[in-house]
């Protein structure tokens, strides 16, 4: 899975593991993850993404360092998995 | 089918809650974490034959975990509930306890807990359902004489509770304690008659608890009714505080 229908996926896993209520469609391909001005997750969240990611695309994230920089946006997250995969 | 790890699985506490289960959700896998002794777990796996079993468990080491924990998701694919119950005691007034005392106090009631839900914190994650109890005590809401150690790894267990219960709270896990007081189980055995009266006269309900009324709330606390509780600690005490 590439391109956009990777980034859709990622959003609707987003939207389940995160319990978001708000349509995977409302979240942009760059809108920051964390943080105000973006989705405004937090650390809880972010554990419980790692383990989604790794649960639907295989993507393991091995450091908290590591973390910051893949899980900016759906967009990091999705060169990412293309990356690895 | 749930699957069921209790640890101190061998003791009297650890018998009761896993029989509890056994008995009232007949689909439960229930593991038994066992060490050295283990002839009792024995009896109890033999008569649920099929679905309750040992496991090896050493609680204070974080590799014998990791192998339960995979053990047991290869089996049944799933872990729903971790019941920390093992632990110890070794009383000693503070002026003369040993370093090692203390320390392995610590470890075996709050190390352990530690290494334990660590090991089960991503599977439960990635199935975003699990139940942990952790076995408390009264000693760390109301510690006797003696108990420096014991009394502050449970009340360490009761904070240890309540902080993990926030971490994972959107995850469909739920994380509490159970406080309980004089309890039937070996540990009142190394009481002589004096002292079992003594603490008897102590509690409004003038008798000692029963496993199974430990067992009782455990159960509770780990089924699906319990959802929305989280972070509690539940004293079983028969009024005591």
């Amino acid at each position: 899975m590439q391109g956009d229908e990777l980034r859709q996926k990622i959003k609707e896993v987003m939207v389940e593991e995160l319990m978001l209520e708000q349509d995977p469609s409302e979240i942009t391909n760059t809108i920051p993850i964390f943080g105000a001005g973006g989705l405004g997750l937090d650390s809880v969240d972010a554990l419980q993404l790692v383990v989604g990611l790794e649960k639907h695309f295989g993507l393991k994230i091995g450091t908290s360092d590591a973390a910051k920089g893949i899980l900016e946006s759906v967009e990091t997250i999705a060169r990412e998995i293309e990356k690895s995969a | 089918m749930r699957s069921i790890l209790i640890t101190g699985g061998n003791g009297g506490l650890g018998l009761g809650i896993a029989r509890y289960f056994l008995n009232h959700d007949p689909e439960a896998n229930v593991w038994l974490g066992v060490r050295q002794n283990r002839a009792q777990a024995e009896i109890l796996s033999n008569e649920f034959a099929g679905h309750c079993q040992m496991i090896d468990l050493e609680v204070t080491s974080p590799d014998a975990w990791k192998s339960a924990v995979e053990k047991i998701m290869e089996s049944d694919g799933r872990l729903d509930v971790l019941v920390n119950n093992a632990g110890l005691h070794r009383d000693c007034l503070l002026a003369a306890m040993p370093n090692e005392t203390w320390h392995s106090v610590i470890a075996a009631n709050l190390d352990a807990v530690f290494h334990g839900c660590r090991a089960v914190v991503t599977p439960m994650m990635r199935q975003r359902f699990g139940r942990i109890v952790n076995i408390a005590s009264l000693s760390a809401v109301l510690p006797p004489l003696g108990q420096t150690n014991y009394a502050a790894a449970k009340a360490g267990v009761v904070a240890f509770s309540q902080t993990m219960a926030k971490e994972v709270a959107r995850s469909g896990i739920t994380v509490n304690s159970v406080l309980p007081g004089f309890i039937n189980t070996e540990a009142l055995g190394e009481m002589d008659d004096e002292a079992r009266k003594q603490a008897q006269r102590g509690i409004p309900m003038r008798r000692f608890g029963k496993p199974e009324e430990v067992a009782a709330a455990v159960y509770f606390l780990a089924s699906t009714d319990a959802a929305y509780i989280t972070g509690a600690a539940l004293k079983i005490d028969g009024g005591i505080l």
